[in-house]
């Protein structure tokens, strides 16, 4: 491994666009306007507006450079563990960017509105049906605003049902800290439970702390470290004895898809992140689009609005003569009269250009080809795993789903050179590092997730580039220890940030 | 589709494994294995999921209506140029930027997007954007309800009913309980009636929307900020059109110590609805109480310049049960949309627009309430959107409208009972001189029609 300095590094950060431009400087994309207090009042108006005025191919130079100083995953490998980073089709941004889709305005009355309710209608159906639930809600943003709703849709439900003593939410300690948070948000107290040396829920742990006053049991699965629950129908016939939900977190979604059903494994509830699954662009961490789904005995719970549909007349043919598709034969309307629904959980209906792009995914694989793309997520994941156990501890040595954890502990014991180190060095060979520290009860830990859409050519130089870098740093860790040095910074200091906040520009008049 | 692998890479990578097939690297208990068929479409080449999408596009007539439609989301000039920006593949797949050396880009951007929010509501320091206007309101106020353990909010009712509705269904989950400030004639929150509730000294938060939903601008007098402070109430400013902020006094002038909304308006499409950019800034005594992300200008080994994600010990994923909110995602592209907007548009050019919107607004008030059998609802200032009385019922003369291929508004029934005759109309620089006398000649026509009957 070559060592580099850091006069390597590319140019510095570019200015600020605050520090670029001069006053009058402005782009004629409107007429000009009237002085504003043609029309209130002064006491009504503000007395400087200190924004820079750039040209516009400055502002075109800038926000390119910009995107030259950030990695996605169409410059290289993107292993991000519990992320999901797959590659993101073209056809799904075009669709979405169509002007009858971009332009639409949220309050068009249904009846001038029915082909974006029709995309909504198709996606909630096929989501219901591949993961087994009754009915989503395409209302929630993402992930994390999706488990709240999924936890007031129980709270809910346990006052309508008389039982609100029941505040108590079991939460596995290798679950995403989305979860135990959103409990919070809705007043339940969370238990922590231990994984078994199997690093599963054990069925006999569920039956040690379930009672009268479970309210919700969270769980993944596979979980965080990659495992499938083997257990999972006995820990919900434990969990429901008592008459507590099951909650189903979507965020391994992309093991399963296809291939087994939340729905069956005796979930109540659950959301999936279609950013994650369904091939939505992460666009720097959203936005997302976070769908929460229920059993029967609980849609009435659903967030509002609900795209419902009725059959149109049943002769109804398409304007070519042909048959409608079932779904071409149904009139649309959002339905908000819901009495016992938790109600909206923000603005406006659904990421509605996020619901075209998901739609066009299942459209371009059918069911056969959404489990295909579990199955080889899964494949990938498990070639790294025994390639990677090669030189790196792997703590659970068993099948996993569609990621895997290593553990850097012994290296660090012999080396000194740590997880993050490992990270930072995958940086300089153009790869995203995995996510590091994640499951907490893993030393240590890096979580990597391939994803179906690498090649083994991708994977293979994967392993062969982390096996290099555990060589280098058994025989002089410094070097690993000193890594990125081919990025334009090197380890940011984030005490400092912590420590002394600059969280904006400010003008130099201030 | 979109993957790669050969039968000959799927065989080599199964013997690599140990295992026979995909279906044993699979395997389930079989209590739990699939048995239902799936009710999915068939797969489809790509030029088959165009036409089917051509065939949705086209069942959205709507957008080729003229339209008056607001309420929260508006239509504005966006230049191309944005999106020729924001598309570009590092910016769209990039994960949230937690590896910083690769991420000094858009750590950069959203860092410019955080100095924009503060510049122009006048706030000492502003997120990294989270869900949309109506979530960035139950935020804000959750941040007040931390800041001062009270279990009840004050909520002028002139504040945007989806925001008010999201904030209950939150408000629901922490069993804290909302009460309602009055309207007053002219359109204006009834700040009278609001000194009263804020003295019995219970309230965490009062929240006012500036426009407020009917488009008047309304914020705290002296008094009435006087008020507020003396019983240490945090006062919250709700900006859901977020082009006025160019044009109208910050709210940070009038006493706001949080301030929470909707960025749309800054080149984010319409979209049916999302996705959309929430906002919150605030002043900096509620630092460490701000959810979602924040950048920070900090530098690297070399003291070079650079940006990081900062004060994470707030978050979810440190702090997990204890953390100040649940957000992990945020809305990082729409947010990046908005700063380009800006950039683009510059002081002059969001001048401009916000000049446009009070100009054509007006136009669009003279002409409607020119009509016999038609007034302005209220006398307040407003910004662009003014709530025309059309003396019946509200839906009937919309829905005449639309055969005309004219969206007149939204009729402010379904949130006001006692406005059932009234539409809320919006113009914005996109609003013509011709699609103002086109509503004016089709509304004169259907209100004199229902008026004979």
């Amino acid at each position: 491994m070559s060592t580099q300095t850091s006069n390597d590094r590319p140019n510095a950060a570019p200015p600020l666009i605050f520090e670029l431009g001069q006053e009058g400087r402005a782009n004629r994309y409107v007429e000009e306007g009237r002085p504003l207090d043609q029309f209130l009042p002064t006491s009504l108006l503000r007395d400087e507006l200190p924004l820079p005025d750039n040209s516009e191919l400055e502002v075109v130079r800038h926000f390119t450079k910009l995107s030259q100083r950030t990695f996605g995953i169409d410059l290289g490998f993107y292993p991000l563990g519990s992320c999901t980073m797959k590659y993101n089709p073209r056809v799904n941004d075009a669709m979405a960017s169509k002007r009858e889709f971009a332009q639409l305005h949220p309050y068009t009355p249904d009846e001038h509105a029915q082909g974006a309710l029709q995309v909504m209608y198709e996606l909630e159906r096929s989501l219901s049906s591949l993961f087994g639930m009754a009915a989503f809600s395409l209302n929630p943003s993402a992930g994390a605003h999706a488990e709240l709703a999924a936890l007031l849709i129980a709270k809910k439900y346990f006052k309508d049902r008389g039982e609100s003593h029941r505040d108590k939410v079991i939460v596995p300690d290798t679950a995403h800290g989305t979860n135990p948070a959103s409990a919070a948000m809705c007043g339940f107290k969370v238990i922590s439970l231990p994984s078994d040396e199997r690093g599963r829920v054990s069925v006999e742990e569920i039956k040690k702390v379930v009672g009268p006053d479970t309210a919700v049991c969270m769980m993944t699965n596979p979980n965080t470290l990659g495992l499938f629950e083997d257990h999972i129908h006995e820990i919900a016939a434990a969990v429901h004895e008592v008459g507590g939900l099951m909650y189903y977190d979507g965020a391994n979604a992309n093991a399963i898809m296809g291939n087994v059903r939340p729905g069956d494994m005796g979930f109540d509830l659950m959301h999936l992140n279609l950013h994650k699954t369904f091939t939505i662009p992460h666009g720097g961490g959203g936005a997302g689009h976070g769908p929460v789904g229920v059993a029967a005995h609980l849609v009435d719970y659903l967030p509002t609005p609900y795209v419902r549909a009725t059959p149109a007349k049943a002769d109804a043919t398409a304007s070519n003569g042909r048959p409608l598709a079932p779904s071409d034969a149904m009139t649309y309307e959002l339905d908000f009269d819901r009495p016992k629904s938790i109600g909206p959980m923000r603005s406006f209906w659904s990421n509605f250009a996020h619901a075209v792009r998901a739609l066009a995914y299942i459209y371009a694989n059918g069911a056969d080809g959404l489990k295909k793309v579990s199955q080889l997520a899964v494949l990938n994941a498990n070639y790294v795993r025994v390639k990677v156990a090669d030189f790196l501890e792997t703590p659970y040595p068993e099948i996993c789903r569609h990621e895997f954890v290593a553990s850097a502990q012994d290296l660090k014991k012999a080396t000194g050179v740590k997880a993050l180190d490992i990270a930072k060095a995958l940086l300089d060979h153009g790869m995203m590092a995995p996510t590091m520290y994640f499951p907490l009860i893993v030393p240590e830990c890096l979580m990597i997730e391939p994803t179906e859409t690498e090649s083994k050519e991708t994977l293979d130089h994967f392993v062969e580039v982390l096996r290099e870098i555990v060589e280098t740093a058994r025989k002089e860790p410094e070097t690993i220890m000193a890594a990125p040095v081919k990025t334009v910074v090197g380890r940011v200091d984030e005490t400092r940030a912590a420590r002394q906040p600059d969280l904006k520009w400010e003008p130099a008049s201030a | 589709m979109y993957t790669p692998h050969t039968q000959a890479d799927i065989r080599a990578m199964l013997d690599a494994i140990g295992v026979g097939s995909l279906d044993e690297l699979l395997a389930v208990p079989d209590a739990v294995a699939l048995k239902a068929e799936l009710d999915i479409v068939p797969a489809l080449p790509e030029y088959q999921i165009a036409r089917r999408f051509e065939h949705f596009a086209a069942k959205n007539a709507g957008v080729d209506f003229v339209s008056f439609l607001g309420a929260g989301a508006y239509r504005h000039y966006a230049p191309p140029a944005i999106a020729t920006l924001a598309m570009r593949g590092e910016f769209l797949t990039a994960y949230t930027p937690y590896q910083a050396e690769v991420s000094q880009g858009y750590l950069q951007a959203i860092y410019e997007w955080q100095s924009y929010i503060c510049l122009l509501t006048g706030m000492d320091m502003a997120n990294a954007s989270v869900y949309d206007g109506a979530t960035a309101l139950a935020e804000g106020t959750i941040m007040a309800i931390n800041a001062n353990g009270r279990k009840k909010v004050l909520v002028s009712r002139a504040v945007d009913p989806n925001y008010r509705a999201v904030l209950k269904t939150y408000c629901d989950g922490l069993d804290i309980a909302i009460d309602e400030i009055a309207i007053a004639a002219d359109g204006t929150t009834d700040l009278a009636a609001l000194k009263a509730a804020v003295a019995s000294k219970e309230y965490a938060a009062v929240a006012l929307q500036t426009p407020n939903f009917f488009g008047n601008i309304d914020t705290l007098d002296a008094d009435a900020l006087a008020a507020v402070r003396e019983s240490s109430t945090v006062p919250i400013a709700v900006v859901s059109e977020a082009i006025s902020l160019a044009a109208l006094a910050t709210p940070a002038s009038w006493g706001a110590e949080i301030v929470v909304g909707e960025a749309q308006s800054f080149g984010v499409a319409l979209a049916y609805g999302g996705p959309y950019v929430g906002f919150i800034a605030a002043t900096k005594e509620h630092m460490r109480r701000i959810p979602g992300r924040l950048v920070g200008k900090s530098v690297d080994n070399d003291g070079r310049t650079a940006y990081v994600l900062t004060l994470q010990a707030r978050e979810q994923h440190i702090r997990r049960e204890r953390a100040t909110s649940n957000i992990c995602t945020n809305q990082a592209h729409c947010a990046l949309i908005a700063t380009i907007y800006l950039a683009l548009m510059g002081k002059t050019g969001l001048r401009d627009v916000a000049a446009l919107n009070l100009a054509r607004s007006r136009e669009l008030a003279t002409s409607v309430s020119a009509i016999a059998g038609v007034d302005l609802k209220f006398t307040a200032p407003f910004f662009n959107e003014i709530v025309v009385d059309v003396h019946q019922n509200a839906d009937d003369v919309l829905a005449k409208l639309r055969e005309r291929k004219i969206l007149g508004g939204v009729a402010l029934g379904r949130f006001y009972p006692e406005l059932s005759t009234c539409i809320l109309m919006n113009a914005t620089e996109l609003t013509s001189t011709g699609d103002i006398e086109a509503l004016a000649t089709a509304l004169s026509e259907v209100v004199h029609v229902h008026a004979n009957v």
